[in-house]
C-alpha cells in the first residue's frame, strides 16, 4: 500500500520476505496491542506526548489550579516592580554562549506594569489546553452522535442531519466562531469552549457518517441483528468499537486546529476575554510591544507551537497506528540487515534498485 | 449535467437563505448597538438610547428585521452602515477586490509550491528531503497565523528595509545559503552518490554566481531583468519544462520552447517602446498575456509533427512564463522613483495602497506588490503545508495503482510514468481541495488582514462586529456563504469533469 519505492520487478519471494516480517511482528497480539506498539514505535507521536504531557505538567503545578497554589513565587496578576527593564533572567549555560545556566526572578521577563510573563503564559496555556480538551470533548460527543445517527438510520434523518451539517459548512469556522466567540467569550473561558465545540463537529460527523455507511453493511452487523440485538447495542457495541480509529485520529487533529482556532479568535478580540487569560489573548496584548519587549511576544506563541506541533504528531501517530493498511515499512537498512541474518544478504542490496531507473534514493550508496 | 446544476443551485440557495438566517439572529444577539451610550455619562442618555433604537428598529422583533434585511436585499440593498453612514455597497465593492487580490496570489503561489514539493517528497519516499518536508509541513501546519504575521510584520519587513538602506551581503553568508541550496537539491533530485555530487556542486555554484552578479552590480539599487537575463531565464524555463513535460530528446519541444524565447527575447525591444506610448490596464496586460500564450501556441502548431499538441502546450506555457518575466521587469523598472518616493522603505506594514501616491500603473502596479509581499506569504506559508500533505498523500497512493505498474512494464521511461501516469492522476483529489481551500483562506485572511491593516473583507467584518453594526457583518456572511456554495458546487463539477468515472447525472 504505501511502498512506491519497492522495486515494482521485485520477486514474489521479496514479497514473501517482506511478509514475513510483518507477521512475525504481529503474531499473537490482539488489536488494542498492535495498535499500542505500533504507537509507541512512531518516533514522532512519543516526542510529542512527552512534550505534551511535560507542558501540561509545567502548567498546571506551577501556577495552581483553581484555588490549589503552585510552586511558583509568582502569580498571573501580580504586579511586583519592574527588575532590568522587565527583561527575561533567564540565561543559558556557558557552553550556549550564555553566563551560567540561571532561572532568576523572573525568567521570561515582566511585561509594563511589572507582571510576571511565566506565570502568566503558564495561565494561558492552562485555558488553552482547558478549551482544546473541552471543543475536542464536545464536539467528538455531537460529531458521532450525528454522525452514527444518519449513517445508521439513513433515509430521511439522514438527509435532515446531513442539510444540518451544510449549514454550518457553509460559513468558514473563523467566521462563525468569531460570532459565537463575542456571545460567549465574554461570560467564561468554558462556555467559550463548549460554544466552540458546537460549531465544530461537522467534519468528524460526515467522516463517522462515511464509516456508518460502510460498516453497517457487513456480515457482523446482520450476524447481531440476527441474533436480536437492539439498534443501539448495534451502534455502541458493533460498529462503534470499528470505527474507533478514524474517531480518535480525526479528533487528535481537531484539538489541534481547535487550539490554533481558541488562540486566533482571543487574538483578534472575539475569544478569551481578560481577566482570563489566553495565548492568543496575550499576543495581541503585547504586539504593540514587539519592537522594545519582543520577550513579552515571543512565549505565547513558543508554546502554541509546541502545543499543536505536539498533537499533530499524536495524530501523525494514531494514524499510522490505527491504519491496517498502514503496513509499517521496515527501512531498506533494517531490511537487508534481517536478510543477512537470513543468509541472503547479497539479495537483499541487490535486489532493492529498481533497474529502469537508477534514481532511487539511498540506494547506491 | 443542466439538471445537476439546477438542483444543485438551488439546494445551494436554500441553504443560504436558511444559513443566513440564523446567522442574523448569532450577529443580532452577539453585538450590542447600546453599549457605548449605556456606559456613557450624557445628561440626556435616556433621549439618545431611545433615538437610537427607533433609529436601528432595535424595538422590533429580530426575525421581522431579518426579513426587512433580506427584503432589501432583494432589491439589492445591503443597507447602511449606521456607526459611519457609509452605504455597505460601496465598503463592500472595494474590501472584495482587495481581498480577492490577496487570496488569489496566496493560493496561486501555495499550490503551485506545495504541489511541486508535495510530488517531489512523494517521489523521494522515506529519504531525507521526504523527512525534512514533513517535517516542515507539521511545523508550518501548527503555526498560528497572526503570531508569523506580526513576526513577518517585526522582522522580513524592518529588517528587508533596514538591508536595502546598504544592499551588501556578506561573503561567508552567500557561500553558506548557496551550499545550503545545493544540498536541498542534490537531495531533492537524489541517485547515486556521483550524481548527488554533481548536482549539489552545480546548484551551488549557479546559486553563487547569482548572487555574486546581483552583489557586484548593484542589482539592488536598480532591480532589472533586461534582455541579457531574460534570455538567460527563458532558456532556462524552456529547458526545465521541455525536460519535464515532452522530455529533452523531444526535439520538436524543444525548438518549439527556444523559438519562444528568442521571439520573446526580440520583442523585449519593440514593447519597451510600446509599453511607454500606450496606458496600460489591467485588462491590457491580460489580454496580451494571452496573445503570448496563443502564439506560444502557434509556434508549437507550426513545428508540427505527430505530438504537435504536446509542442504547442509546451509552447504556451513558455511563452506566458516569457509574458511573465517581460511585466516584472516592467514592474522593476519604477522601482528607483518608487523607493525615493517611499524615502527608502519600500515593504509596507499595513494597508493595501499607499495613499496619494500616484504615478503611471507600473507604479501603482509594484506599490499594490509590496503591500501584498507580506500578507500573502503569511496565507501561503500555511496553505503551502495542507497542499503539500495532499499533493504527497495523493501522489503516493496513485504511484501504487496497478496501472503505474503496468506502464512501468510495458517499458515507458520513469520521466513518462511519473509525469503522465502519476501526476495527472495525482491532480484529480486536489482539484476537489482547491476550490474549498479558498474558502478556508478567505476565512484565514481575516488575521491576516487583522494584522497587516489591509482593508479587505476581513477587516470589514471585524470591525463591523466590534463596532456593533449587523448590515456589513451580514454583507461579509452573504458573500463568504455564497462563495462557500459556489465553491462546492465548482469541486463537484470539477470532479466530474476530470474524472471519467464520476457522472452527475446518476
Amino acid at each position: 500500500m504505501s511502498t512506491p519505492m519497492t522495486p515494482p520487478s521485485g520477486s514474489p519471494l521479496d514479497e514473501h520476505v517482506e511478509n514475513e516480517i510483518e507477521l512475525k511482528e504481529v503474531e499473537g497480539l490482539s488489536q488494542g496491542q498492535i495498535v499500542r506498539r505500533r504507537f509507541f514505535r512512531h518516533k514522532g507521536a512519543i516526542l510529542g506526548l512527552i512534550m505534551l504531557g511535560l507542558t501540561t505538567l509545567l502548567a498546571l503545578t506551577s501556577v495552581g489550579v483553581g484555588p490549589l497554589p503552585g510552586w511558583w513565587q509568582w502569580t498571573p496578576y501580580e504586579t511586583p516592580s519592574v527588575v532590568n527593564a522587565g527583561r527575561p533572567s533567564m540565561s543559558l549555560p556557558t557552553w550556549l554562549g550564555g553566563t551560567g545556566f540561571a532561572i532568576g526572578e523572573h525568567p521570561f521577563g515582566q511585561d509594563e506594569i511589572g507582571r510576571d510573563i511565566f506565570a502568566r503564559v503558564m495561565a494561558g496555556v492552562q485555558t488553552s489546553l482547558m478549551v482544546m480538551v473541552v471543543i475536542g470533548t464536545v464536539s467528538a460527543v455531537i460529531g458521532i452522535a450525528v454522525g452514527a445517527a444518519s449513517g445508521f438510520l439513513r433515509g430521511r434523518s439522514d438527509t435532515v442531519l446531513m442539510r444540518l451539517t451544510d449549514l454550518v459548512i457553509t460559513v468558514p469556522t473563523i467566521v462563525i466562531g468569531a460570532v459565537v466567540g463575542k456571545i460567549a467569550g465574554g461570560v467564561s473561558g468554558l462556555v467559550f469552549a463548549i460554544a466552540m465545540g458546537l460549531i465544530l463537529w461537522t467534519t468528524l460527523a460526515r467522516l463517522v457518517r462515511g464509516e456508518f455507511l460502510s460498516l453497517r453493511e457487513r456480515e457482523f452487523v446482520d450476524a447481531a441483528r440476527v441474533a436480536g440485538a437492539s439498534n443501539m447495542r448495534i451502534i455502541f457495541k458493533h460498529i462503534l468499537p470499528n470505527a474507533i480509529g478514524t474517531v480518535i485520529v480525526s479528533v487528535t487533529l481537531l484539538m489541534s486546529s481547535a487550539i490554533l482556532l481558541e488562540t486566533a479568535l482571543s487574538f483578534l478580540g472575539f475569544g478569551v476575554q481578560s481577566p482570563e487569560i489566553s495565548l492568543g489573548q496575550l499576543i495581541n496584548q503585547y504586539q504593540q510591544a514587539f519592537a522594545t519587549r519582543p520577550w513579552l511576544f515571543w512565549w505565547p506563541g513558543l508554546f502554541i507551537v509546541v502545543i499543536a506541533l505536539s498533537i499533530n504528531f499524536i495524530g501523525d501517530g494514531l494514524r499510522d497506528a490505527f491504519d491496517p493498511r498502514q503496513k509499517r515499512i521496515p527501512s531498506e537498512r533494517k531490511m537487508a540487515k534481517a536478510m543477512e541474518a537470513d543468509g541472503s544478504a547479497a539479495r537483499a542490496i541487490t535486489t532493492t534498485v529498481r533497474p529502469a531507473d537508477s534514481r532511487n534514493p539511498g540506494t547506491g550508496s | 449535467m443542466l439538471n445537476f446544476l439546477f438542483r444543485r443551485i438551488a439546494a445551494g440557495i436554500a441553504t443560504l437563505v436558511v444559513a443566513l438566517f440564523l446567522m442574523y439572529l448569532l450577529v443580532d444577539r452577539a453585538i450590542d448597538p447600546l453599549q457605548d451610550l449605556i456606559e456613557s455619562t450624557a445628561p440626556n442618555k435616556q433621549q439618545l438610547i431611545d433615538q437610537r433604537i427607533a433609529d436601528l428598529d432595535l424595538d422590533v422583533n429580530v426575525v421581522v428585521r431579518f426579513f426587512q434585511w433580506f427584503g432589501n436585499l432583494l432589491q439589492g440593498d445591503l443597507g447602511i452602515a449606521w456607526r459611519s453612514g457609509r452605504d455597505v455597497n460601496s465598503l463592500l465593492t472595494h474590501a472584495i477586490g482587495s481581498t480577492l487580490e490577496l487570496v488569489s496570489a496566496a493560493t496561486l503561489l501555495a499550490v503551485v509550491l506545495g504541489v511541486t514539493v508535495g510530488i517531489v517528497s512523494a517521489l523521494r519516499q522515506y529519504s531525507a528531503f521526504d523527512y525534512i518536508i514533513i517535517f516542515l509541513s507539521f511545523l508550518l501546519f501548527s503555526l498560528p497565523s497572526f503570531w508569523v504575521a506580526v513576526l513577518l510584520k517585526q522582522w522580513a519587513a524592518i529588517g528587508f528595509n533596514d538591508f536595502l538602506r546598504d544592499p551588501v551581503v556578506a561573503w561567508p553568508v552567500i557561500i553558506g545559503a548557496s551550499l545550503l541550496v545545493g544540498l536541498l537539491w542534490s537531495l531533492a533530485i537524489g541517485g547515486t552518490v556521483v550524481r548527488r555530487l554533481q548536482v549539489f556542486a552545480i546548484a551551488a555554484a549557479a546559486n553563487i554566481a547569482l548572487l555574486a552578479y546581483v552583489q557586484l552590480s548593484g542589482w539592488w539599487d536598480r532591480p532589472h531583468i533586461g534582455p541579457v537575463m531574460l534570455l538567460v531565464l527563458g532558456a532556462g524555463t524552456a529547458f526545465a519544462v521541455v525536460g519535464v513535460f515532452a522530455g529533452l530528446h523531444n526535439r520538436r519541444a524543444l525548438w518549439t520552447a527556444l523559438t519562444v524565447v528568442v521571439i520573446g527575447v526580440v520583442l523585449y525591444f519593440p514593447m519597451q517602446v510600446v509599453f511607454d506610448s500606450v496606458t496600460e490596464s489591467n485588462w491590457l496586460i491580460l489580454g496580451l498575456g494571452l496573445l503570448a500564450a496563443a502564439s506560444g501556441y502557434v509556434v508549437g502548431r507550426l513545428f508540427g509533427g505527430a505530438d504537435w499538441r504536446l509542442s504547442a502546450h509546451v509552447g504556451a506555457a513558455v511563452a506566458v512564463v516569457m509574458g511573465a518575466l517581460v511585466f516584472v521587469d516592467q514592474v522593476m523598472q519604477v522601482w528607483g522613483p518608487y523607493f525615493k518616493a517611499l524615502s527608502g522603505r519600500p515593504i509596507p506594514t499595513f494597508g493595501d495602497r499607499t495613499p496619494n501616491l500616484g504615478g503611471n500603473y507600473w507604479v501603482q502596479a509594484l506599490d499594490s506588490f509590496t503591500h501584498l509581499a507580506l500578507p500573502t506569504a503569511t496565507l501561503v506559508l500555511i496553505a503551502f503545508a495542507s497542499y503539500t500533505r495532499y499533493s504527497r498523500s495523493s501522489m503516493l497512493e496513485v504511484m501504487n495503482q496497478d496501472y503505474i505498474r503496468t506502464a512501468r512494464a510495458k517499458g515507458l521511461p520513469e520521466r513518462l510514468v511519473i509525469v503522465r501516469h502519476g501526476f495527472r492522476n495525482a491532480l484529480i483529489p486536489l482539484a476537489t481541495v482547491v476550490p474549498i481551500d479558498v474558502i478556508t483562506l478567505i476565512g484565514g485572511a481575516i488575521i491576516t488582514e487583522a494584522v497587516f491593516a489591509r482593508p479587505g473583507m476581513g477587516q470589514l467584518f471585524v470591525r463591523s462586529l466590534e463596532q456593533a453594526e449587523i448590515e456589513p457583518v451580514m454583507a461579509y456572511l452573504l458573500v463568504t456563504a455564497t462563495l462557500a456554495i459556489l465553491a462546492n458546487i465548482i469541486a463537484d463539477i470539477v470532479y466530474a469533469t476530470i474524472d471519467p468515472r464520476i457522472r452527475l447525472d446518476a
